[in-house]
């Protein structure tokens, strides 16, 4: 790992309580929710100005193991990438899989504010103070929360011979 | 089957300006089908009479569901789904997924293969700023560029056919390697274009850059400084446009970029005009590394050897009952990958694409997410089009080079 | 010795009503550009110099459903997009024709999941279907000239 980055890791880990760990060149901070705002603040002034993904893993039903000894259900994933030091951080949020919820970063970084968004969208993740949280990529009268693990991928079955014409007096056929 | 949304008023009250809600300024959609907006990209703009005031983009009319549909599938069959998500740059999706399965699972690619992968790389981002040259200049109402810029993108699409057997999507370059070697007509095909493009690009430079129409519709418009960019998630040509220096190839380099000499070309304007600079000259940029790499090309293997992971080219399946094995098992049931997670980006001809990737030690990705970066260089589209008119919002739309499906995924 | 070998001369040509009118609409048959995805790139492909679909009559698309006759679906229909394609598909004046160009549009292509529609026919009825991924430029060429073959077939009783 480089200097520079092992200073910042060792000013962020002191500061905010949480876990490091390196994986293939790649380090991750674990850190609890409450402290994620004032984390981000801290990195954007260390250098790292461009949020470059901001995403979100759903460990259903077992739960991820959290170094806290803990098992939350999500896991909020901020990586970050400095343009002037030329280095790359995550930041991991463990976040309850009842009610799940965050603060919302998009007054630090402005693109946060559609990342939020999908968050939201696509796994059911709350925004606190963000300023216009609702659906982005589905339609907005969707119900439910689609990459989360338990809603079913939506596979209809494909029409062999064997199958052929019961499957067709299924399928709505638009006549004219 | 469900009706149009109809969005009133009062659902956007938070978005606009009060003139609107006195019914001084009208809200007008451009709608998903329109021939400007480059996709399925519905637009609803506040107009003060022809001026813009706040303009508010609705997207997900694309939306494929390709992250989950990538999670159902084993890592060597999810591949298929990485092309249709940057449909310009679709050898780029694949070396980003290719890239991200290798570091995943920490395996070495040989060189003849990573030298293949840059030039097909850089032919298709000459051929993604071919398309938006085309369609940008047909906004701009200068017609014949359309034309032009597809005959030069049929050359280029030959080769990826002889390479690959399809013209767009690929897959080619696969986790390990790539899928088999390029044929012998190859290099003679890749060493006519080098022969003509350059003085292609001069045609095009000629046409549109000292054009008065051009310069008119295009200079100072859409201004965005590097600070904003940055603050945006704004990253490739729009970035450099701004006068950030930040290039993936150059400054995080992947799959033998270091060993080539190019230029990253930046301009400080940061406005429509500067961005079209720096496309057209990241053209002639991608034909002089495709110059390097065929010059120096290795021999040697196209996959790399471990039979754990990668399956065995199809000329061994025929003499070695190890090679038939292994490719029977890597082919139905998948590989076991570590558990872990990564990040690993590449520089698309849009900008940074990401891949971050998740394995739980199963055969299939436990949790894929693309970073595409015409998801966030869309946020930037209405700071860019405060107080402009109806005319340069198109040139502006142009400019930022968006493509739905990256957006919508 | 038929009327044809009379009036010959005098600039006169006789042929079927339905010939006729077929002749008409398929000589100049303006597509709606409803490019949504990859299959947009290779029919934009197929519009360019290399391969014309300007000389088989198509030598516009219009933006605007009222001024065209042919929708080419190209590309993925995702959910949301459905009711406003079905919106397009009214506004289309009569006699209107449909091609479901690629494998998304046919059947659902690649993507089996909650997002896309399976089949572009669940919401508009299609005439022909394209097959492809993307289809190639000659691929989609022929599917228009079936279409022509299908317009120049129907009977008088059939034109609206």
């Amino acid at each position: 790992m480089e200097k520079k980055l092992l200073s910042i890791l060792g000013k962020l880990e002191k500061e905010f309580g949480g876990s490091a760990s390196e994986y293939r060149g790649d380090v991750s901070l674990v850190i609890p929710a409450e402290k994620i705002v004032a984390a981000c603040q801290q990195v954007h002034r260390l250098g790292f100005e461009l949020l470059s993904a901001l995403t979100a893993v759903d460990y259903w039903p077992k739960g991820a193991s959290s170094p806290q000894g803990k098992n939350p259900r999500f896991h909020v994933i901020y990586q970050f990438t400095s343009v002037v030091l030329n280095l790359a951080l995550t930041l991991r949020v463990p976040v309850p899989g009842i009610n799940p919820s965050l603060t919302t970063i998009s007054h630090l970084y402005r693109n946060a504010n559609w990342r939020e968004r999908e968050l939201w969208d696509m796994f059911g993740i709350r925004f606190l103070g963000h300023p216009d949280l609702r659906r982005i990529l589905m339609p907005a009268d969707w119900e439910g929360h689609p990459l989360r693990k338990d809603y079913p991928l939506g596979y209809e079955e494909p029409q062999f011979t064997f199958n052929f014409d019961e499957i067709n007096l299924r399928k709505p056929h638009a006549k004219e | 089957m469900p009706d149009i949304q109809e969005i009133t008023l009062n659902d956007l009250k938070h978005l606009v300006s009060e003139r609107a809600i006195q019914g001084e300024t009208v809200l007008l959609n451009m709608g998903p089908q329109h021939p400007s907006t480059h996709g399925v990209l519905r637009l609803l703009l506040e107009l003060d009479g022809e001026i813009v005031v706040n303009c508010i983009p609705d997207i997900g009319f694309l939306h494929t569901g390709i992250e989950k549909n990538m999670e159902a599938k084993t890592y060597a069959k999810a591949e298929v789904m990485s092309d249709r998500l940057d449909y310009m740059d679709t050898v780029g999706n694949n070396l980003a997924y290719s890239l991200a399965v290798e570091k995943l699972l920490d395996l070495d690619v040989p060189l003849r293969a990573q030298a293949i992968r840059v030039i097909l790389a850089e032919l298709q981002r000459f051929a993604s700023h071919l398309v938006w040259l085309g369609t940008s200049a047909l906004d701009l109402a200068a017609m014949s560029m359309f034309l032009y810029c597809f005959r030069e993108r049929e050359y280029i699409l030959d080769v990826m056919e002889m390479c690959s057997g399809q013209r767009m999507m690929t897959t080619y370059i696969r986790p390990g390697g790539l899928w088999r070697d390029v044929p012998v007509e190859f290099e003679a095909a890749v060493r006519g274009i080098l022969k003509t493009f350059p003085r292609r690009v001069d045609e095009y430079e000629a046409l549109l850059t000292r054009n008065p129409l051009m310069l008119d519709r295009t200079y100072g418009i859409g201004k965005l400084t590097g600070e904003e960019c940055l603050n945006f998630g704004v990253t490739g040509p729009m970035l450099r446009a701004s006068g950030v220096e930040w290039d993936l190839r150059k400054d995080r380099p992947y799959s033998g970029y270091e060993q080539y000499d190019f230029m990253v070309p930046t301009r400080t304007e940061g406005d429509v005009y500067a961005r079209y600079l720096v496309r057209l000259e990241e053209m002639r940029q991608s034909l002089k590394i495709v110059q390097q790499a065929l010059d120096k090309l290795p021999i040697g293997p196209l996959r790399s050897n471990n039979r754990k992971y990668v399956p065995p080219p199809r000329s061994e399946i025929g003499v070695s009952m190890e090679a038939l094995i292994h490719h029977f098992k890597l082919w139905t049931e998948g590989f076991e990958a570590p558990q872990g997670a990564i990040y690993s980006a590449v520089e698309s001809p849009r900008g940074e694409l990401g891949v971050y990737l998740e394995s739980d030690g199963g055969p299939k990705p436990y949790r894929i997410h693309w970073r595409t970066p015409s998801f966030d260089n869309l946020q930037s589209l209405p700071l860019m089009s405060k107080g402009v008119l109806v005319a340069d919002l198109v040139a502006i739309i142009g400019s930022v080079d968006i493509v739905l499906g990256d957006v919508d995924r | 010795m038929g009327v044809e070998q009379k009036l010959g001369n005098m600039g006169f040509a006789t042929t079927t009503l339905e010939q006729a009118v077929a002749w008409s609409r398929t000589n100049a048959m303006w597509p709606m550009l409803f490019g949504l995805a990859c299959c947009a790139i290779e029919m934009m492909s197929a519009q360019a110099a290399h391969y014309d679909m300007s000389r088989f009559g198509m030598e516009l698309m219009r933006p605007s459903p009222r001024q065209t006759d042919l929708m080419i679906v190209a590309g993925r229909v995702s959910r949301k997009m459905a009711p406003v394609l079905r919106r397009l598909y009214d506004q289309m004046p009569e006699p209107k024709w449909v091609i479901s160009m690629g494998d998304c549009a046919s059947c659902g292509g690649v993507f089996n999941n909650y997002a896309i529609m399976q089949g572009v026919d669940e919401v508009v009825p299609v005439d022909v279907y394209v097959a492809g991924c993307p289809p190639r430029p000659e691929a989609l060429i022929h599917g228009v000239l079936m279409l022509y073959e299908k317009v120049c077939g129907m009977k008088f009783a059939e034109i609206k």
